[in-house]
This record gives structure tokens, C-alpha cells and sequence, in this order.
């Protein structure tokens, strides 16, 4: 490198020990599900994949921080994120298109209804219903009760919904030079989505142990923890996300011009505020 | 999209402090590491390109060598060489790994290398997560051969591995063949991005989106592609998983999902995936045949517009994969409709290939010579392919080896011709020698035989209703078979013929100057040959540029 | 190059020159049934309309090889875009296609059409063979591959109908609409025939429609098209077409065979007949999964040979064949195997292979267990 004024990184060690990283925990966590043992490989792979993360990413901060970086990076950057984001939204498309399809299709089929309504034969005491409480084969025993919309989840989607407007908050504040406003709306943002983790916590608790809601309860159980279970994988990610920007608001890393790692956060947790509103009205809801 | 030239003036700087960063122990490695290190940590395009290419030829000959073990053992009637259990998990592995380890690493390797240099970029928009999405791949692919010899053996429902035979009734070792395909998807998702980033990003100041290459054009709409499809493919084998491990009922009826669910997920993704590996191929012959035809690409627009069609469409006929599971009617009727719609694009780019060729000044040299046989062959795929989506007569052709043949026609003799192609026509550009002309003909014609022989009898055998996935078959196929097994060796051990060309190239041979060839146009043909490690580090000045 | 050519021509060539046989030779069978005939005709059409597009398309191509090289001293033209010509050869694939797709719709939804059938035969695919329900007859058939083993392995000559041979084809009237329901008990099947044109995946857990009649008497063989695990390869479909009255008889037959096997249930059954009555029955059901000598495919197929801890416990090894062992590939064979086969199949694996437990399990134990 040289001359040139689009940063290229000479070398890194990071990328192949990142790859290797994630060899370890899927093998790991591959090893605990098939063999049913060595619980040993699996969190030295989390462990890595966090480390490498960290050591790849202060190497990116320290580089912009240096000034290494020029406006055409930051477009790699803007476009990097963005069809990340875009590929992130085919990956929940594909768990909504399951649920529409069981309860459009598959359902009223296995109920005699529709173009395939001769598979009722199997089934004759099968009544299709969403949320379906009781499975075609009687040995799948589904949910006893559902999880009200209005209750908890409801609580659940104003708290997203607030940190969506705190997060926009602080970033036009960031923009206008108000750092200290910026920061404590961020940490408000970041304290709302712990809290939406912990109630979602709760209700977990409550549907395995007071609603018969189980992942083995039938394709009811199966959707919901599917769409919930890994909107809140990407809840969890978004907050540690938010928490490093926040440290690194802190610590004077961005310019009101210049804060590409707190848009590109943004960004991500507008986007699994949009997932979790399609979740309530679909997954809840109706 | 609006023509956009980045700025000439790229040079402002981020706004931030850059003094103090030194502070904090930040060191620049300045120099390029040598050994074998240099290989491991290495952000350079052309060399996670040559990575890329290596792995794909190796993933070529293991799964090139299963697929001579599947033609061993169906060389004649009765069980002789290995069991149903192994010849399954043969063909399953086969398909894996030509798909996801040879073709489409193989395409990555090319953009990766010739991506920048076609659109003037220093490197790769995001040259570490380059580096990252290479090496995802041999832990994936080094996990997934590894299932093998798990006990309960490896993968052995089929490349497309339909629940509930790759859940409920799949061997144990499925887990890890699961997460060996999220890593191989990882990878070709952050791939893809990082193709797009360059291109819409790190185009010299002046080329227009409508001055690219074809190759450019047709990598664009593939990566896009990729990223709609692959996370589509993550999320349906999640869900294999929490069925095969958690007890959910996604694909199982008796808690009210369906089997079929997989099938329409899975080819959501599938059916892209096949023009993810056919679109860089269309490119690869779209710059190869006016360079040798010495005569502009005919239908430039066309067939960027064709290109895209093709994309788009390729979202909307997934069920021609299912015309026999039992759809609705007007399910049957759209889906056969849509499919047959792709003919219309994809003929627009056999006729303007053949119209570039048209009162041109052509020569015949290897990669002309690949090129071509593509065009016949592939397009011989193509009708097939038409023939398949009528959906009545498909009740007939499914599953039989009359499939098989329609696909390795559009895959062997299609895609992988293509990449043979390209890396005749690129040698001269990576090594600064001339690939070996004789040897090259000699790997031509041995090729263009054998694959005929090889793939053409099964039209004959699959008409005559030879099921595919049989280790063992009724007698009135045996005549078919055997040639197809002679063709598959000769195929197959005229692969080494072109090992041994690259090999030669690299260690040495006829000087090639910068333009290889008299009539290539293209940027990269600018650069020295070969291509020193770092190229257009300052934007090329394309005022007098003449594109295509 | 000049392959495309020689290939087309071939093709061409082959598809006249041979006679048309039933699932054998270089084509699609004609098939002995209208919707056959349709799909043929459909099937031809289209390959002759890729042969004339092939001809015209290469054609232009090796003509412009010949004649536009360099060594005979072509010089390049300068043009690349024509509008009409672009538009033209966008159209007519486009209006060729939707020549292609009204037959296509037509035979289509004939396809789909199985109303006021004659007979419901409902197909369910099980590793690895065919369970045939005449509904409302009370008939029920399992039909097995029959070939033997040694013609698979070589050591003896291979018959006529090499795989292709079952113990129990599925008898049909001719002229007569038969409705076909298929579905499976574990894994994806596909039922097919070439010479009905019919072929169906059988779904676990749904039912899939389909129908034919048949014109003419014969024997018309198929297999099953969909991987379904280890025998998929083995699993043929063979389907016995005869005139009304035969198939009347045939089918009286059967329900008196059925009445009689019902009443073995009830009789004291000695260990001798069991064991050898037992050994059939795992040579067609089990052995393809727990293997001829009882020693299993571990750890995906269990050994039963030396099992130790199954001999031990007679109830286990009952509850495990009536009712199968769920999430695994052990299927619950209750519903498929008649009382009297699971008693004796039971009674012959405590009895073989060195597993000499002595153990006679009475058919009316097993139908007490399996209807209370
Ligand atoms: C590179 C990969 C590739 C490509 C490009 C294609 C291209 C096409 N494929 Fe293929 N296909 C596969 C790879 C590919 N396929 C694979 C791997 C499978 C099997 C998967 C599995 O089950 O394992 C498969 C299976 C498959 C099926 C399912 C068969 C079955 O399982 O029953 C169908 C059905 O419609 C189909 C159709 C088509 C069509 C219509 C095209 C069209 O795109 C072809 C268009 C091209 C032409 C038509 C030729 C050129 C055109 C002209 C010269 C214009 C004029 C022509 C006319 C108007 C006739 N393909
Ligand atoms: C791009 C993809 C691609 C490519 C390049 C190929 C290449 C080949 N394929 Fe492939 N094939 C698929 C994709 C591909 N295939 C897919 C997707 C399936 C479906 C799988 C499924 O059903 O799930 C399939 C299925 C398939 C079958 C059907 C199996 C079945 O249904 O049971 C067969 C049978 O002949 C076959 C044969 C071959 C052969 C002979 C080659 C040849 O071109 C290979 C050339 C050989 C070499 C390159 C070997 C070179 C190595 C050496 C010379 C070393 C020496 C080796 C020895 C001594 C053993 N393939
Ligand atoms: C499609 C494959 C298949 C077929 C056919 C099959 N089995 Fe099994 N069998 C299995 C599998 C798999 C298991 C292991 C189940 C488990 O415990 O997970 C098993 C387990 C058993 C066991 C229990 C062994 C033990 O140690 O727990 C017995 C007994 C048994 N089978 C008997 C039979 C009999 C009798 C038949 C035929 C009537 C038969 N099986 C047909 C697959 C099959
Ligand atoms: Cu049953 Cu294949
Ligand atoms: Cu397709």
C-alpha cells in the first residue's frame, strides 16, 4: 500500500483467525448437540469469535481514528452494512414465510380444506386453528394457552418502540454537537433494550412453564420461539452493538460529521424494531 | 440505477483527531510478510483470488473423484464396488461440493481477481472481510468431508436434502453437515457483499455503470442474488436443526408442519443458486468471444437487461423443482408459465453471442475454443431445461437422469467450461506467460468428448425411465450407462491434462505483453503481464479510455 | 464444434429409428393410457421445436465459424445493435412459448381432474415398499422388491426383470378410472409408472391425488423416484392391468384370503411354524434395515443379533415393533404387519442368529396389545 488513497490494510491476522474462531464454536456447539458431551469447545469458540471481534474492530477504529480512512471508504462502509442489513431481512423473511405457509397452506390442507384437503383422510379429528392448540397427531401435545398480545408483548413493543425514537434522538443530537444529550439518550436506548430482554424473559418462563408453549408443542411452539427466539438473538447483538458505541461516545471517537459506527448501529436496531413490529402483529396478534 | 461517477477528488479525509491515535500503541504493517504467513493474513484481490482458485480445483478433483466412484459402481448392473448406504452419500457429497465448493468459489476466485482490475479499484472494497470469507470455506468444506467418517457416515439424503430423510431419518453426523453450510453461506454472503461494495463503490472516476464489462455487470446482479438467497438457505436448515435436535415440528405433519415447507424453502433458494452459477458464466463468454471475434459485443444494453431479467424471474419459478409433490393447479400453471418465460432472456444472449461472431475476424485459440463449446453446449442444456419446466411432461422427466443430464449439461460443459475458459484467457494476465496452446487444444477436445459422452446417453436413459440416486439399475440400461462411465473417466482424467497446463504456465513459457490478446479491450489488459501485486493504486485516467 | 450438429442429428435419428417399447429403448414410453399419449405428444413437440431452433441457431453459428475467420482472412464488421432484429428475437421465443403452454395447460388440468373415479386406491411408500388399499374393499397388499439377493451381488444370473419384480404387483381393472392416492409412513416416496404417466411423491402426513385408466392388459413396471434412504434404489412399482371380470375374481379372492388370515390370530401357534413363517417376514420387512444376519447398521440400525439387553426383555422387544420407536426410522408396524406376522417375526429373532431365548409369542397376545 501507498500512493493510493483508498486505505488497503496490508495484511491481518484477524481474518483467518476470526474464520477458525467460528470453526470452533460451530464444532463445538456441534459436538454438544450430536455427542451429547465437551462442553469444551464451545465456549472457547464464543470466547474467540467475541476476542477476535474485538481485536478486528479496534484495528478498523484505530485505522479511522488515523485518518486513514477517506469519504470513498466510508461508502464501502455504508454499502457493506446496508446489504448486510438487506441479507439479515431475507433470513427473517424465510421464518415468516414458513408461518404464512402452516397457517395458509399446510393447516387447512391437513383439515380437509383447499387443494390438498384428501390429507384429512390421515387425520379425520383434526380441526385446524391458529394458534393450534391441538396438533394433528394426538401424541404432540400443544400449548394449553397462548401468550396475550396486549400483555406482555405489548409492553414489549412500546419499550422498542421508545428506543427507536431515544436512538433517533440521540443521533440528531450527535449531529448538532450536543454530546452529552447524544450519550444519555443512547444509554436510555440501550437500558430499553435490556429491559425487552428481560421481559422477554419472563414470558419465556411463563409459556414453558404455565402455557404448555414448547418447542416440541406442535408447529405453534415451533414458529413462535423460531421468530421470537432469534429476534431476540438479534435484540441481544443490537444492544452490545449500541453499548460499544456508547463507550466509544465516551471516549470522544466520533465527530458530528463523522460517526459511521453509530449510524451503521442505527441502522441495525431500526431494522430488528421493524422485525419485532412485524413479529407482534403476525406472531401475536393474529 | 443513475449513472454515478465517484468523484475525482477522493481524498478528503475523515474529520476526527489523527494525531493522538498513534498514541495508543496503533502499529501499520508496512510491509508484505513473506512465507507461507503471507498467504494466511494477505488482503490482496489477485491473491484471495489465486486462494480461491486453488481451493475451487481442489474441491473440483475430490468431488470429481466421488462422481468417478458413483460412475465405477453404476458402470454395470449389480452392486460391485460400494454399498447403497456409501453410493449415497457419494452423490450427496458430489453435489455439495461441485456446487458449493468448486463452481461457486471458483466464479468468487475470478471476480476477486479481475473485478478491480476490469473497473480500475486498487483492491476489493473491504479487503479483510475478503480474507475472512475465503477461509470460512476450507473449515466449512474440511468439517463437511470430515462428516464421512462419523459414525452413521455422512450426508446421504441427496445435495438437496429433503426432510424429513435429512431430519427425522438423517444420520447423526447432519449436525455438523449443517453448520459446515451456514459457515460456506456465511461466506458467500459477506463475499457478495464486498463484490457489490467494489463495484458500485470503486469504479475509476469516469466508468459508468453502463460501461463495465459483462463479466462486472453479470457479478453484480449474481452477488445481489447471493444475498437474497443464501440467507434464505440459512434459515431453512435452522430450522432442520431445531427439528432434528430440539423437537420442533417444522417438517413433520404430525405437529401440523409440512415436509413440503422444505422443499419450497429450500428451492426459494435453489433455483437462484443455479443462476448464481450461470450468470458469471454468461459474463465470462460475453468478454471472451468479441475479444476473439475482434468485433464489439453485440447488444451490449440487451444483454445487461437480459441479464437482470433473468435474475428476476429466477425468484418466481422455484416449484418447477416440485411440479410432482403435489401442488395446487395454479400453482402448477404459474410456475411452469415463469419458468418458461427464462427462455425468452437467456435466448437473447445465445443470439447475441452468435451475432457478435457474425462477420467478425475470429480465431480459435483455447479459450475461444471453450467459449464456443459453451455456447453449443450450454444452449443443448438450455432445451432440456425448457423440456423440463413443461410441467406434465416433467411427471415423466422427474427425477430421472434425463434431469441429470440437463443439469450437468448447464453445469460441466456450461459453467465449468466457462471457468476453464477464463482461466486460459487470464493466465497470460496472472502469471505473464502464455498458457501452452497444444496442450490447451489437446484438454479442449478430450473434454469436449468425454462430457458428451459422459452426460449425453443419460437423456436416453432417463427417457427410458432410469430413476437418478440408484446405486443399481434394471438391465435395459446398462448400454447407456457404460458409455456414460467410459465417457466420465476420460472426462475426468483430461482434468489432469489442465492441471498440468496452469502448472506449466505459472513455472514459465511464452512472454505475454500486456494486451494478451489482439483484439481484448478491456481495462486490465492495460497493467503489465503479469499483473504486479498492486495495480491502479491511483485511479486510471479514463478520459480516452474506449469502453467495449 | 462441428459436435452440435452430429449430436442433433443423432438425437433426430434415434428418436424415428426406434420402436417404440413399453419403458424400455432410447425415448419416452407412448404409454397405455390418453393422458401417456398426451405427455408424449407434449414431449415430442417440444423436442422438435429445440431441434428446429437448435438447427437454425447452430446453423448461423457454424456458419459464421467457417466463413468469418481470420486465417480466410475476415475482417471484422463494425456494427453491434439493431433494434428490430433485438425485438424480433425477443418475440418469436415468446410466441413459440405460448404455442407450448396452451396444450401443455390443457393435458394440465385433465391431470388433475380426479373426479367420479371407479376406484380409490389409496399407495402408501414405506422403507423400502408399497402398501396398496383398495378403499372400501378391505383389501390390502404389500408388494417387495423380489429379486433376490444374489443376482445384486452378482453371484447368480440376473432375471429378465432384474429390480423390477415384485412379490404382490397392484392389480387394476382396465377402462376404468382408478383414483390414486398416495402418502407415506416415514420418508418422501414417488410412486411412478412410466407407461401411466403417473408419478406422485407420497408425503408423510398428507395425501396426494392422482389417476389413470388403462387401456390395455399387461404388466406395466416402475420405481420409486424419490430418495428415500438406503433402498431407494430398490423399492419398484409394478402394476398388473387386467380385463374387469379377472380383476373381479382377483379381488374376491383376496377378501377371503384376508378373512382367513384373521382367523389365524386366534389358534395356539407353535415355534416352529412361527420361526419359519417369522424368517420370511424379516427377510422382506427388516432385514433391509437390521440386515440379513440380524447384525444391524450401528449406530443408525440397531444390531438384533446378540442384543443382550433385548433379550432380556421380551416387552420392550413387542412395544418396539407394534408401536416403533418415535423420531427414529423404527416404524410402528401395527398397522402393517398382521398380528400373526409380528408374533411370528418376534418369535424368529428370539430364536435366531444365536439368540436362543426359547420365547414363543402367541398372535393373540399381539392383537390383544394392539386392539384392547
Ligand atoms: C447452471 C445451472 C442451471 C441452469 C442455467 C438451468 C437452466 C434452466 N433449467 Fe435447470 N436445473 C439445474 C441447473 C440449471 N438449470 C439443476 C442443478 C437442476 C436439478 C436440481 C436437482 O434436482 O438436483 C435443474 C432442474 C431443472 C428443473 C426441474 C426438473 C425436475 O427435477 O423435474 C427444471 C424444470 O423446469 C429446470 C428448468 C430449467 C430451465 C427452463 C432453464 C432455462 O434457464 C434454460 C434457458 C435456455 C435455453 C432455453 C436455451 C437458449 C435459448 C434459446 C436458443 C432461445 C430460443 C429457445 C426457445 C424458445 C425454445 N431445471
Ligand atoms: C457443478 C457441478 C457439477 C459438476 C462439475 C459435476 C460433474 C460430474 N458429475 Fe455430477 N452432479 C451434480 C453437480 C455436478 N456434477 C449435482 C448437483 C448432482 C446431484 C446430486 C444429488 O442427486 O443430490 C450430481 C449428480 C451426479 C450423478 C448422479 C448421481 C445419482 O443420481 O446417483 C452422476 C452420475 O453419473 C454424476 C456424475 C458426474 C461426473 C462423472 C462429473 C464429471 O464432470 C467429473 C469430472 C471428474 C473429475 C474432475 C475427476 C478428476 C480427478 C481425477 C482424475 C483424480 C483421479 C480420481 C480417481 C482415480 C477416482 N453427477
Ligand atoms: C427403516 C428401517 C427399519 C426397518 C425396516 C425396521 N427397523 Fe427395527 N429399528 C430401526 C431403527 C433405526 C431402530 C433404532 C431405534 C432407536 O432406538 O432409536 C430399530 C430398533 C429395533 C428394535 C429395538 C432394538 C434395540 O436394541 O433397542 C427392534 C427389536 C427392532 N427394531 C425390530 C424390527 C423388526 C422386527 C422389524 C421388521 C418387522 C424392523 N425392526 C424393521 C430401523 C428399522
Ligand atoms: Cu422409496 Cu425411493
Ligand atoms: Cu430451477
Amino acid at each position: 500500500m501507498s500512493g493510493g488513497s483508498y486505505y488497503v490494510p496490508a495484511s491481518s491476522k484477524w481474518p483467518i483467525l476470526a474464520g477458525l474462531a467460528v470453526g470452533l464454536f460451530m464444532i463445538g456447539t456441534g459436538i454438544v448437540l450430536v455427542f451429547d458431551t465437551g462442553m469444551v469447545l464451545l465456549p472457547i469458540g464464543a470466547a474467540a469469535i467475541v476476542t477476535v471481534m474485538a481485536l478486528w474492530f479496534r484495528d478498523v477504529i484505530r485505522e479511522s481514528r488515523r485518518g486513514l480512512y477517506d469519504a470513498q471508504m466510508d461508502r464501502s462502509f455504508r454499502w457493506g452494512m446496508g446489504w448486510f442489513i438487506f441479507s439479515e431481512v431475507m433470513f427473517f423473511l424465510a421464518f415468516f414465510g414458513a408461518l404464512f405457509y402452516v397457517r395458509v397452506f399446510a393447516l387447512p390442507w391437513l383439515d380437509g380444506e383447499g387443494a390438498k384437503g384428501v390429507s384429512a383422510l390421515l387425520w379425520p379429528d383434526f380441526v385446524a386453528s391458529w394458534p393450534l392448540m391441538n396438533p394433528p397427531d394426538t401424541n404432540v401435545v400443544g400449548p394449553e394457552a397462548v401468550v396475550s398480545p396486549w400483555q406482555l408483548p405489548l409492553v414489549n413493543t412500546l419499550f422498542l418502540v421508545a428506543s427507536s425514537i431515544t436512538l433517533t434522538l440521540s443521533h440528531e443530537a450527535f449531529k448538532e454537537g450536543y454530546r452529552d444529550t447524544a450519550r444519555n439518550c443512547l444509554a436510555i436506548t440501550v437500558l430499553l433494550g435490556v429491559l425487552f430482554l428481560i421481559v422477554q424473559g419472563i414470558e419465556y418462563y411463563e409459556a414453558y412453564h404455565h402455557l404448555g408453549i414448547t418447542l416440541q408443542a406442535g408447529i405453534y411452539g415451533s414458529t413462535f420461539f423460531l421468530l421470537t427466539g432469534f429476534h431476540g438473538a438479534h435484540v441481544t447483538i443490537g444492544a452490545i452493538i449500541l453499548a460499544v458505541m456508547l463507550w466509544r461516545i465516551q471516549k470522544g471517537h466520533f465527530s458530528a460529521h463523522n460517526h459511521f459506527g453509530f449510524e451503521a448501529a442505527a441502522w441495525y436496531w431500526h431494522f430488528v424494531d421493524v422485525v419485532w413490529i412485524g413479529l407482534f402483529i403476525f406472531v401475536y396478534v393474529f | 440505477m443513475a449513472p454515478q461517477s465517484p468523484p475525482k477528488a477522493t481524498l478528503e479525509h475523515s474529520q476526527s483527531a489523527s494525531g493522538s491515535a498513534t498514541a495508543d500503541g496503533f502499529q501499520e504493517e508496512h510491509h508484505y510478510r513473506s512465507g507461507p504467513l503471507r498467504w494466511l493474513l494477505t488482503t490482496n484481490h489477485k491473491e484471495i483470488g489465486s486462494l480461491y482458485l486453488i481451493f475451487s480445483l481442489a474441491m473440483f478433483m475430490i468431488g470429481g473423484a466421488m462422481a468417478l466412484v458413483i460412475r465405477l459402481e453404476l458402470f454395470q448392473p449389480g452392486l460391485q464396488m460400494i454399498q447403497p448406504e456409501f453410493f449415497n452419500q457419494m452423490t450427496t457429497m458430489h453435489g455439495l461440493i461441485m456446487v458449493f465448493g468448486a463452481v461457486m468459489p471458483g466464479f468468487v476466485g475470478l471476480a476477486n481477481w479481475m473485478i478491480p482490475l476490469q473497473i480500475g479499484a486498487p483492491d476489493m472494497a473491504l479487503p479483510r472481510l475478503n480474507n475472512f470469507s475465503f477461509w470460512l470455506l476450507p473449515i466449512a468444506f474440511t468439517l463437511l468431508l470430515s462428516t464421512l467418517l462419523m459414525p452413521g457416515g455422512g450426508p446421504n439424503f441427496g445435495w438437496t436434502f429433503y426432510a424429513p430423510l435429512s431430519t427425522t431419518y438423517a444420520p447423526p453426523s447432519t449436525t455438523f453437515f449443517i453448520f459446515a453450510l451456514h459457515m460456506a453461506g456465511i461466506s458467500s454472503i459477506l463475499g457478495a457483499i464486498n463484490i457489490i461494495a467494489t463495484i458500485l463503490n470503486l469504479r475509476a472516476p469516469g466508468m459508468r455503470l453502463m460501461d463495465m464489462t459483462l463479466f462486472v455487470w453479470t457479478w453484480l446482479i449474481t452477488a445481489f442474488l447471493l444475498i437474497a438467497v443464501m440467507p434464505v438457505l440459512a434459515g431453512v436448515i435452522t430450522m432442520m436443526l431445531l427439528d432434528i435436535n430440539f423437537g420442533t415440528s417444522f417438517f413433520n405433519a404430525a405437529g401440523g408442519g409440512d415436509p413440503v415447507l422444505f422443499q419450497h424453502l429450500f428451492w426459494f433458494f435453489g433455483h437462484p443458486e443455479v443462476y448464481i452459477m450461470i450468470l458469471p458464466a454468461f459474463g465470462i463468454v460475453s468478454v471472451i468471444i468479441p475479444t476473439f471475434a475482434r468485433k464489439r459485443l453485440f447488444g451490449y444494453a440487451s444483454m445487461v437487461y437480459a441479464t437482470a431479467a433473468i435474475a428476476i424471474l429466477s425468484f418466481l419459478v422455484w416449484a418447477h423443482h416440485m411440479f410432482a409433490v403435489g401442488l395446487p393447479l395454479v400453482a402448477e400453471l404459474f410456475f411452469m408459465y415463469t419458468t418458461l418465460l427464462i427462455a425468452v432472456p437467456t435466448g437473447v444472449k445465445v443470439f447475441n453471442w452468435i451475432t457478435t461472431l457474425f462477420r467478425g475476424e475470429i480465431t480459435f485459440e483455447t479459450p475461444m475454443l471453450f467459449a464456443l463449446a459453451f455456447v453449443v453446449l450450454f444452449t443443448i442444456g438450455g432445451f432440456s431445461g425448457l423440456m423440463l419446466a413443461i410441467a406434465p411432461a416433467d411427471f415423466q422427466y422427474h427425477d430421472t437422469y434425463f434431469v441429470v443430464a440437463h443439469f450437468h449439461y448447464v453445469l460441466v460443459p456450461g459453467a465449468v467450461f466457462s471457468i476453464m475458459a477464463a482461466v486460459y484467457y487470464w493466465l497470460p494476465k496472472w502469471t505473464g506467460h502464455y498458457p501452452d496452446e497444444r496442450l490447451g487444444r489437446w484438454h479442449f477436445w478430450l473434454s469436449v468428448i468425454g462430457v458428451n459422452l459422459l452426460f449425453f446417453p443419460m437423456h436416453f436413459a432417463g427417457l427410458a425411465g432410469m430413476p437418478r440416486r440408484i446405486p443399481d439399475y434394471a438391465l435395459q440400461f446398462a448400454d447407456f450407462n457404460m458409455a456414460s462411465s467410459i465417457g466420465g473417466f476420460l472426462f475426468g482424467f483430461s482434468q489432469l491434462l489442465f492441471i498440468w497446463v496452469v502448472v506449466k504456465c505459472v513455472r514459465g513459457g511464452v512472454k505475454a505483453p500486456a494486451n494478451a490478446w489482439d483484439g481484448a479491450t478491456d481495462l486490465e489488459w492495460t497493467v503489465p503481464s503479469p499483473a504486479p501485486l498492486h495495480t491502479f493504486e491511483t485511479p486510471p485516467d479514463l478520459r480516452d479510455f474506449k469502453f467495449h | 464444434m462441428r459436435k452440435g450438429f452430429a449430436l442433433a442429428a443423432l438425437l433426430a435419428g434415434l428418436s424415428g429409428q426406434f420402436p417404440i417399447s413399453h419403458a424400455t429403448g432410447w425415448n419416452m414410453p407412448v404409454g397405455v393410457s390418453q393422458v401417456s399419449r398426451d405427455v408424449y405428444d407434449l414431449h415430442m413437440i417440444i423436442f422438435w421445436i429445440c431441434v428446429v431452433i437448435g438447427v437454425v441457431v447452430f446453423g448461423v453459428m457454424f456458419y459464421s465459424l467457417f466463413r468469418y475467420r481470420r486465417s480466410k482472412g475476415a475482417k471484422a464488421a463494425e456494427f453491434h445493435e439493431h433494434t428490430t432484429v433485438e425485438v424480433v428475437w425477443t418475440a418469436i421465443p415468446f410466441l413459440i412459448l405460448v404455442a407450448m403452454a396452451i396444450p401443455a395447460t390443457a393435458t394440465l388440468k385433465n391431470m388433475y381432474d380426479a373426479s367420479e373415479a371407479d376406484y380409490d386406491v389409496m399407495i402408501t411408500g414405506h422403507q423400502w415398499r408399497w402398501q396398496y388399499d383398495y378403499m372400501g374393499e378391505d383389501v390390502t397388499l404389500f408388494s417387495n422388491m423380489s429379486t433376490p439377493k444374489a443376482q445384486i451381488a452378482g453371484t447368480e444370473e440376473k432375471g429378465e426383470h432384474y429390480l423390477l419384480e415384485v412379490d404382490e404387483p397392484l392389480v387394476l381393472p382396465v377402462d376404468r378410472k382408478i383414483r390414486l392416492l398416495t402418502t407415506s409412513a416415514d420418508v418422501i416416496h414417488s410412486w411412478w409408472v412410466p407407461d401411466l404417466a403417473v408419478k406422485k411423491d407420497a408425503i408423510p402426513g398428507f395425501v396426494n391425488e392422482s389417476w389413470t385408466r388403462i387401456d390395455e392388459p399387461g404388466i406395466y413396471r416402475g420405481q420409486c423416484t424419490e430418495l428415500c434412504g438406503k433402498d431407494h434404489g430398490f423399492m419398484p412399482v409394478v402394476v398388473h392391468a387386467m380385463e374387469q371380470e379377472q380383476f373381479d375374481a382377483w379381488l374376491a379372492e383376496r377378501k377371503q384370503a384376508a378373512a382367513a388370515e384373521a382367523g389365524g390370530v386366534d389358534r395356539e401357534w407353535g415355534l416352529e411354524e412361527l420361526v419359519e413363517r417369522g424368517e420370511k417376514v424379516y427377510a422382506t420387512v427388516c432385514a433391509s434395515c437390521h440386515q440379513a444376519e440380524g447384525q444391524g447398521l450401528p449406530p443408525t440400525f440397531p444390531a438384533l443379533a446378540g442384543n443382550q439387553a433385548l433379550m432380556d426383555d421380551l416387552d420392550r422387544h413387542i412395544d418396539v415393533v407394534v408401536n416403533g420407536v418415535s423420531g427414529s426410522a423404527m416404524a410402528s408396524f401395527s398397522g402393517t404387519l398382521s398380528p400373526v406376522d409380528i408374533a411370528a417375526v418376534v418369535t424368529f429373532e428370539r430364536n435366531a442368529w444365536g439368540n436362543e431365548t426359547g420365547d414363543v409369542v402367541q398372535p393373540a397376545d399381539i392383537q390383544a396389545l394392539i386392539a384392547p
